[in-house]
């Protein structure tokens, strides 16, 4: 039989296409020469703000520059509670007190006594910046990028475009030079204020450094640079090459965790320099944008706007492993590493990513390691079992995608403005209104419907895994909950409803009106999607017979309510900044309030014996006599009800079953350096999930074909109707 | 035609001027440049002494359009919208509040945006004109009106829909091209394929709605039932003919959106993962980033102006009774 030229065309064509849809994923959204290489591929939803370590504060900052930038401390990878552990020093100090005269304190010295406390960090030699422009010296060694003309910075727009590059050992100078930055008049670092009560003479730097820098500057709005080694400050100082010293202000144990913060990570005058010459902004080439560290990867592709790649430094100093954990860590395979050299992979890829839905889709065929549970795709996910807890649905288990959950360091509440004449105050009869209250609020049903059981109910503002929190029965808020059965039971609303009438509400009516009680709710959760749970929040309410009035406002107008105190209940958050149960309760320290103080303390609770076990709290270390002042202060707290005890969200984590490593947590940011990938396994996943199916686009082009012909025949007889 | 062209142009400089007031009103009538900041310093630990120091640095320390503190000139100059809104004119976008050079990012951003709106463009013109000329041959038949049905079904879904169920479809099920992303060069194309079609597809309903009618008006003249008592083919009566005279009225939609092009949109750059303008005046707008937003506004402005000049030029190429005086 012969086949026709135009056939044989067409048969050749569709062996070709299905030939090549067996050797390729043509959905592979990265370069195939990729495929199998130890490459991370993550995402980004928003661009981030600055990269710049004295003021990057967001966790989609974080997610890049703690990579990036050393602070001379870290959370241990694996331990729980939190520990501090060095990263760059070579031990965790432990600080010198000194009294106003300078001499020396015992450790126990009492909190009134220390005037000042020493931290004395020696930081290890053989730390060397990632290879930079900014480091790059000709070869009589005098730096070559530090004195552009107009003209050099032509073909230059990207870090990258710059043919040289060098390194040097990083030294305690350039630890000082970073906290010296924090008193920058241009950076406004988001913690300068709160370190200028503490570190020695920060406050006045600030002062001289704007004097220094209007000077230089002259008007001028670029290209000024302001050689901070030309100022000393006084609480920080240089020993020697290695060590660096800071005197703080009284005694003040959670500077520390903020030593682990990039806002202390070493910065190299000569990156400062380099970025301030004129031009680099008119390209975006700022320290903003293109970080300088020391850390396990660095920035080599910084384009916000779609991808941003870290690669693997090639300078990085010896970091091994770590050899413990918590005792569930060696079961679940994340000792198996042990002793070996961080980091693991070589590249980590992050793409803009805006919408969840993309993103879930690209890791289901394997183009994202790890991914969030989305509320969307959460049943797809997630399945419970007869006993409550959770697991992967079977089709994920098919894929091989393993959860890991965690309870985060934060807390979301429902607060009560203290101010307010109805709600507010430290009378018995608005105690015992905020507590009925607070037990008629079932947040155990909304995190059920809500979150999808991504939660537990807070007992009160400590979250688990932060110092002073109690686990089982004494832990649990006695004003709230029974326990029962070994658990936490709420009370009835049989019981919130008789706390209401003792309040003088009977029947939730207001005596002095006739009518029911009114509360006005401040929320800035606006939108459809809020609608249901702001209606589930009426109707808590209901239960008692009082209105809730929704005021939803733009989160603008909330934080303005906020500082003019004019609330009666909202809704709020925090996140811990660092494990320290300080970085919780000063949320309801009466100086900390939000009217008249523009503090943390949106309730604007103050109660004087809280204040005062706070101001002895706040310093001590974690003995058992700090744990008896923070189960006081939680008790008193939960009495007077300032806030509804709200929810500690659950993290959840899926990944693919390709990497290892993954612990859950919420302090470490850094975590990069710990993740382990094998890429077979994963192009042998991905090839086998993303072969395309061809044969619908033949069906389409035969229904297509089958439908052209009737049109064809139309159109040939009406033309040959016309002509007769 | 040019003293026309000079003309309109002239009429543009209190156009945008207006425009560039009403952005900055309704801008400082929703955030104060304390909410500005606020939300720049991030939500912790914002002092009020930050909030000045940021605004300070910004200019947005001085009063909004009218300074009574300020000396004669200044009175007008020494203020918010003058140091930030009028350096527009020159096309000096400046800063943006985070400090990124506007200009460098628009021009960084356009071109991912042209790449997928101009394949848009100009395959769905070409697709839609297609299919509506389709029904203006077949009309009152059963396809016709299958076909009209189907637009109307068509224009009714969401645009929403067709980028998630293109996605499924395309891209999950039959696994022919990414999800989403983009990359430069012959790279693009595989990442601009799914978006273009969906683009196109989601364009069909309204449009072959809006041409088929155009057509069918045309349709029914005398010099088409001349043009056909000449004995010629449907075919070339309505390539020939009907679609010349139908092209008159079509500019008006089309070429005053091909400035705009530039500008992108914003569902397909979203959930496409396109790094065009399209989400770059939404995402400033979230970071209430004034600067961004007064920049795109006027560059949108200057575009829809240039667009419609454009469209009044076109006038005179379709149609030659048309005379621009």
């Amino acid at each position: 039989m012969k086949c026709p030229g135009a056939t044989r065309t067409v048969l050749l064509t569709v062996l070709i296409l299905f030939s090549a849809a067996a050797a390729a994923s043509w959905n592979n959204p990265y370069p195939a020469a990729d495929a199998e290489k130890n490459i991370l591929y993550s995402a980004f939803r928003e661009r981030p703000k600055t990269f710049d370590p004295a003021r990057a504060y967001s966790s989609n900052e974080y997610q890049f520059i703690a990579q990036i930038y050393e602070p001379p401390f870290q959370y241990h990878y694996l331990k729980r509670p939190y520990t501090l552990v060095p990263l760059t020093a070579t031990t965790v100090p432990v600080p010198v007190y000194l009294d106003k005269q300078g001499h020396r304190l015992p450790r126990n010295a009492p909190v009134a006594r220390i005037a000042y406390s020493v931290y004395e960090i020696h930081i290890r030699p053989g730390i060397y910046f990632q290879p930079h422009p900014a480091f790059a010296r000709d070869a009589a060694g005098k730096l070559l990028y530090h004195a552009l003309g107009p003209g050099d910075l032509t073909t230059i727009n990207a870090i990258g475009d710059f043919t040289q590059t060098g390194t040097r050992e990083v030294t305690a100078a350039d630890y000082v030079y970073e906290i010296k930055r924090l008193a920058h008049p241009k950076l406004h670092s988001p913690i300068q204020s709160l370190m200028n009560d503490y570190i020695v003479g920060l406050r006045e730097y600030a002062d001289t450094l704007k004097k220094a820098y209007d000077a230089i500057a002259g008007g001028r709005e670029e290209g000024v640079y302001l050689d901070l080694a030309q100022y000393p400050l006084a609480g920080v100082e240089e020993v020697d090459r290695y060590t660096y010293r800071v005197k703080i202000k009284g005694k003040y144990p959670q500077f520390l965790y903020w030593m682990a913060m990039p806002f202390f990570a070493p910065m190299a005058p000569e990156a400062d320099h380099f970025f301030s010459q004129p031009g680099m902004a008119e390209k975006n080439l700022t320290l903003d944008w293109y970080p300088v560290g020391s850390g396990a990867y660095m920035l080599t592709i910084n384009n916000p706007n779609r991808q941003m790649v870290l690669e693997r430094n090639p300078n990085y100093h010896e970091e091994l492993y770590p050899a413990e954990g918590e005792p569930g860590d060696a079961p679940a395979g994340l000792l198996a590493d042990t002793g070996k050299r961080l980091p693991f992979i070589d590249k980590v890829v992050f793409s803009l990513e805006k919408e969840s839905i993309p993103y879930w889709n690209k890791f289901l065929q394997g183009y994202y390691d790890r991914s969030a549970v989305l509320a969307e795709s959460f049943d797809q996910a997630i399945r419970f079992t007869g006993e409550g807890d959770t697991e992967v649905s079977d089709a994920m288990k098919q894929k091989g995608i393993q959860l890991l959950t965690s309870v985060q360091t934060s807390t979301y509440y429902l607060g009560f403005n203290m101010l307010d004449p109805l709600v507010g105050g430290y009378t018995e009869r608005a105690r015992k209104l905020r507590q009925a209250i607070s037990v008629a609020i079932d947040f155990e049903e909304q995190i059920s419907i809500f979150d999808n059981g991504r939660g537990i109910a807070a007992q009160g503002p400590l979250a688990p895994g932060i110092f002073g929190f109690r686990e089982g029965r004494a832990g649990v808020n006695p004003y709230v909950y029974d326990w029962v059965d070994g658990k936490p039971q709420r009370k009835s609303v049989e019981y919130a409803r008789r706390l209401l009438a003792e309040a003088g509400y009977p029947g939730g009516v207001d005596p002095a009106t006739g009518r029911p009680l009114m509360i006005n709710f401040e929320t800035p959760a606006t939108g459809p999607e809020r609608k249901a749970q702001l209606d589930w929040m009426r109707k808590q309410l209901q239960k008692l017979d009082i209105q809730l009035v929704i005021r939803a406002t733009d989160y603008n107008r909330f934080q303005e309510k906020m500082r003019k105190g004019d609330a009666q209940l909202y809704d709020w958050g925090w996140n811990a900044d660092y494990p320290d149960p300080e970085n919780f309760l000063f949320l309801l320290y009466g100086p900390n309030k939000k009217v008249g103080h523009d503090g943390e303390n949106a309730s604007n609770y103050d109660n004087p014996e809280f204040n005062r076990l706070f101001e002895r709290m706040k310093n001590m270390d974690n003995t058992s006599e700090r744990q008896a002042i923070i189960d006081q202060m939680v008790d008193i707290a939960r009495r007077d009800a300032p806030w509804v005890w709200g929810v500690h969200p659950k993290q959840f984590i899926l990944q693919h079953d390709w990497l290892f490593n993954t612990k859950p947590g919420q302090m470490a940011n850094n975590t990069l350096k710990y993740t382990r990938l094998d890429p077979k396994k994963r192009a042998a996943q991905r090839a086998a999930w993303n072969r395309p199916v061809i044969w619908p686009l033949a069906v389409a082009l035969a229904v297509f074909v089958a439908g052209a012909v009737p049109a064809v025949v139309s159109y040939r007889r009406r033309e040959s109707g016309r002509r007769r | 035609m040019i003293a026309y062209i000079i003309r309109r142009l002239l009429y543009a400089i209190p156009i945008l001027i207006g425009v560039n007031l009403l952005t900055f009103a309704l801008f400082f009538f929703v955030n104060s440049p304390d909410d500005m900041a606020r939300v720049h310093l991030g939500g912790k630990r914002v002092t009020p002494e930050a909030i000045e120091k940021w605004k300070e640095d910004r200019g947005y320390n001085k009063p909004l359009l009218y300074n009574a503190a300020g000396d004669s000139g200044a009175k007008l100059t020494d203020t918010i919208f003058f140091k930030h809104s009028l350096r527009l004119f020159a096309l000096e976008f400046g800063r943006s509040d985070n400090g990124r050079n506007i200009g460098y990012d628009i021009r960084q951003r356009m071109w991912p945006s042209l790449a997928i709106a101009l394949p848009i463009f100009i395959v769905g013109i070409l697709v839609h004109i297609t299919f509506a000329m389709l029904l203006a041959f077949f009309r009152g038949s059963y396809l016709d009106t299958a076909g009209v049905v189907l637009c109307v079904v068509m224009m009714s879904v969401s645009a929403l829909f067709y980028v998630i169920g293109g996605q499924y479809l395309v891209s999950m099920l039959l696994r022919l091209v990414p999800v989403s992303g983009y990359d430069v060069g012959m790279d693009a194309v595989k990442f601009l394929a799914l978006p273009v079609l969906v683009g196109v597809v989601s364009g069909i309903g309204a449009s072959t709605r809006l041409y088929r009618t155009l057509f069918l008006e045309e349709i029914g003249k005398d010099y088409v039932r001349t043009a056909r008592a000449k004995g010629l083919s449907e075919l070339r009566v309505l390539f020939r003919h009907v679609l010349k005279n139908a092209m008159i009225p079509i500019p008006t939609g089309v070429v005053v959106v091909i400035p705009l092009l530039f500008t992108g949109s914003l569902i397909m750059e979203s959930f496409f993962g396109i790094p065009g303008l399209g989400s770059y005046t939404i995402d400033a707008i979230n970071s209430q980033d004034f600067a961004i937003v007064r920049a795109m506004v006027f560059l949108g402005s200057v575009l829809y102006i240039l667009g419609l000049i454009l469209t009044d030029i076109t006038y005179t190429l379709v149609d030659p009774r048309v005379r621009l005086s």
